[in-house]
């Protein structure tokens, strides 16, 4: 059939790569989401760029008990001092930094993509395997989430991999309840009709035609799952946990360093729960951001 | 609305016992593991193996599993193998100490958040909004963990005002309370806040309030009266769900400060494989959960007419 009526061009829909970067765009009209983007971005600069930027050494102990600002044995300075064993404090954040992002980026990736494929699949398909994974996800989020992430960690011992494992567990049903919803909402749509009478199978549908219509909360919820994943992280590693020493991980950091707090050294816990916070209230700006930038238009 | 009580009511029961057997199964599965962790490390194979047989752990494991579950509807926790006495003996305690924490928390918090919530929605946009939107962000991104030291830091070691640690040991003390409900408040008030926020912010823009405004009736009548009425119905959930999070950060609060509550119980039970000890505490973890969810949704159908009335 051809269409002699409308020979205007119809606008190729962006790639979700594409419509990412217009959103980040978007994002200098909003001065919170600006401010918590600037923040992400200077971890993630400190943390690509921690050989670089990390004055010493975050395992050597130099000089134990240094306070804040101390000269350093060659002749450097501990900006923040350094820690019972004498490591430096602002080494071991820089560098827990690219640890800390890097475990949280690929764990809330994993959980995305479990809970987008389960959430397609129940939202699209409904009926029995619908019922099946939406139980199975209301199981889960019954856990009051630490709890679930000790039975979790304290059976599988505590390792990079089972931190992500935990995390994907954990996560994934209420990743998968946004999608589901999302996908009920655009299955009804005519262009989805449109291409089941193509022919094209379920999976292209799921994949090529929903999902990217699906992005707009997806993206804010993914800045705040950061932000949670970051706080689990350093939880992990508070309650003793988390990823193994000697190399630097926030919580980590604190949960040794926490009984010199009110012995004197309170620096030493105070510098990484810092270092938390600030990254954990960036990803919140920048969600609280990219949601009122999205709501505009 | 009885129907609609009884679905619930069924689904969390349904709820509690996959829950349960997802505990059972990563506990008691193997029965080596339960007689090696009862036994200890160097017990030997026919010790376990006689063990097994006499407990009757060579059965199969779903029997086991309808067995415990009358043991535990009956009281019956079984044994600790760190405190070498029945579970029950040391779990109420910790589960009342937990609830002590958490219920004075929960009220605080409730309080805060939803005056906070309700002095910023009732007039969006003005600097009082912003402040206290900016301000419940912010405290939503300090984990306990991280509030706990930068807090003691301030109170206990700068200011000397208050205990570092809350292990209650010479008996109870209110003192003692006061970080771990300082902690748990500051981290879990900015969600509510923004949801009551939202909730008061979308209620002052209905025409009945806009009514309300022209007919003259005094401002604070308005708020009190006719908008706080619809405006909390929202909240009710989350402050509901919010319980959940709660359970959560009880687990980080009390390791934190040696609060001898149910958290750090099952911290150490996990490290440690007390088996039993696991299974009541994540059990009870679920429960409050699963109870306080049903009590949020049913309470949010009961209070809002428009569906109370259908």
């Amino acid at each position: 059939m051809t269409d002699t009526t409308n020979n205007a061009p119809i606008a190729k829909p962006d790639s979700m790569l594409v419509s990412a970067l217009k959103s980040i765009a978007l994002l200098r009209e909003s001065p919170v989401g600006t401010t918590g983007g600037l923040i992400v971005l200077m971890f993630v600069v400190l943390a690509v760029f921690a050989p670089v930027l990390a004055p010493f050494d975050p395992n050597a102990p130099l000089l134990p008990f240094a306070f804040p600002g101390s000269e350093a044995p060659d002749g450097g300075i501990f900006l923040f001092g350094t820690d019972h064993l004498g490591r430096d404090i602002l080494s071991r954040i820089i560098w827990g930094g690219q640890r800390v992002l890097f475990y949280a980026t690929l764990a809330t990736v994993s959980a995305y993509i479990v809970g987008i494929l389960m959430g397609l699949a129940a939202g699209y398909f409904r009926g029995y395997l619908d019922e099946i994974i939406s139980f199975f996800a209301n199981v889960i989020l019954s856990f009051p989430i630490m709890v679930l992430y000790v039975l979790i960690i304290a059976n599988l011992g505590a390792s990079g991999a089972n931190i992500i494992f935990a995390v994907v567990f954990a996560s994934s049903p209420g990743i998968m309840r946004i999608v589901r919803g999302v996908t009920m909402d655009i299955a009804t749509r005519d262009y989805i009709a449109a291409a089941q009478t193509r022919g094209e199978g379920a999976w292209y549908i799921m994949l090529v035609e929903i999902l990217p219509n699906a992005r707009g909360p997806l993206i804010v919820d993914f800045c705040l799952r950061m932000g949670y994943t970051t706080i689990t992280i350093g939880a992990l590693g508070f309650l003793g946990l988390g990823l193994p020493p000697p190399d630097p991980d926030w919580g980590g950091m604190i949960t040794q360093t926490r009984s010199f707090v009110t012995g004197g050294f309170p620096y030493m816990a105070i510098f990484p729960a810092c270092a938390v916070s600030l990254l954990v209230l960036g990803f919140n700006l920048l969600a609280d951001g990219l949601r009122e930038v999205s709501l505009r238009d | 609305m009885l129907q609609l009580i009884m679905r619930r009511i069924g689904m969390m029961i349904l709820i509690m016992l996959v829950v349960a057997l997802l505990l059972f199964m990563i506990n008691e599965g193997d029965p080596r593991l339960i007689a090696r962790s009862v036994l200890g490390p160097y017990a030997q194979d026919d010790q376990l193996q006689l063990w097994i047989e006499q407990n009757g752990y060579d059965r199969s494991m779903f029997i086991r599993y309808f067995e415990w579950i009358g043991r535990v509807l009956t009281g019956d926790l079984g044994n600790s193998i760190i405190y070498k006495r029945p579970v029950s003996e040391i779990f109420w305690d910790r589960l009342g100490n937990t609830g002590i924490l958490a219920g004075v928390t929960f009220v605080i918090m409730v309080i805060v958040a939803l005056v906070l919530g309700v002095l910023a929605g009732m007039k969006e946009g003005s600097p009082q909004d912003r402040v206290i939107s900016v301000l419940s962000i912010a405290t939503t991104s300090v984990p306990e963990y991280a509030s706990a030291v930068i807090l003691a830091g301030i109170f206990v070691f700068w200011l000397g005002w208050l205990p570092g640690t809350s292990s209650m040991t010479s008996g109870f003390n209110v003192v003692e309370l006061i970080l771990p409900v300082m902690v748990l408040t500051l981290y879990g008030f900015g969600y509510i806040a923004r949801m009551t926020r939202a909730s008061m912010a979308e209620v002052m823009t209905t025409p009945y309030i806009r009514t309300a405004v022209l007919k003259g009736l005094p401002y604070k009548h308005i708020i009190m009266r006719h908008a706080l009425r619809n405006a909390l119905i929202a909240p009710f959930t989350v402050i509901m769900l919010q319980i959940n999070w709660l359970l959560s950060g009880v687990v980080v609060t009390e390791f934190a400060f040696g609060y001898k509550g149910f958290g750090a119980l099952l911290l150490e039970a996990a490290l440690r494989r007390d088996i039993f000890v696991i299974e009541a505490c994540g059990i009870a973890a679920v429960f409050v959960a699963v109870f306080t969810q049903t009590i949020g949704d049913l309470g949010y159908t009961y209070l809002n007419p428009r569906i109370r009335f259908k």
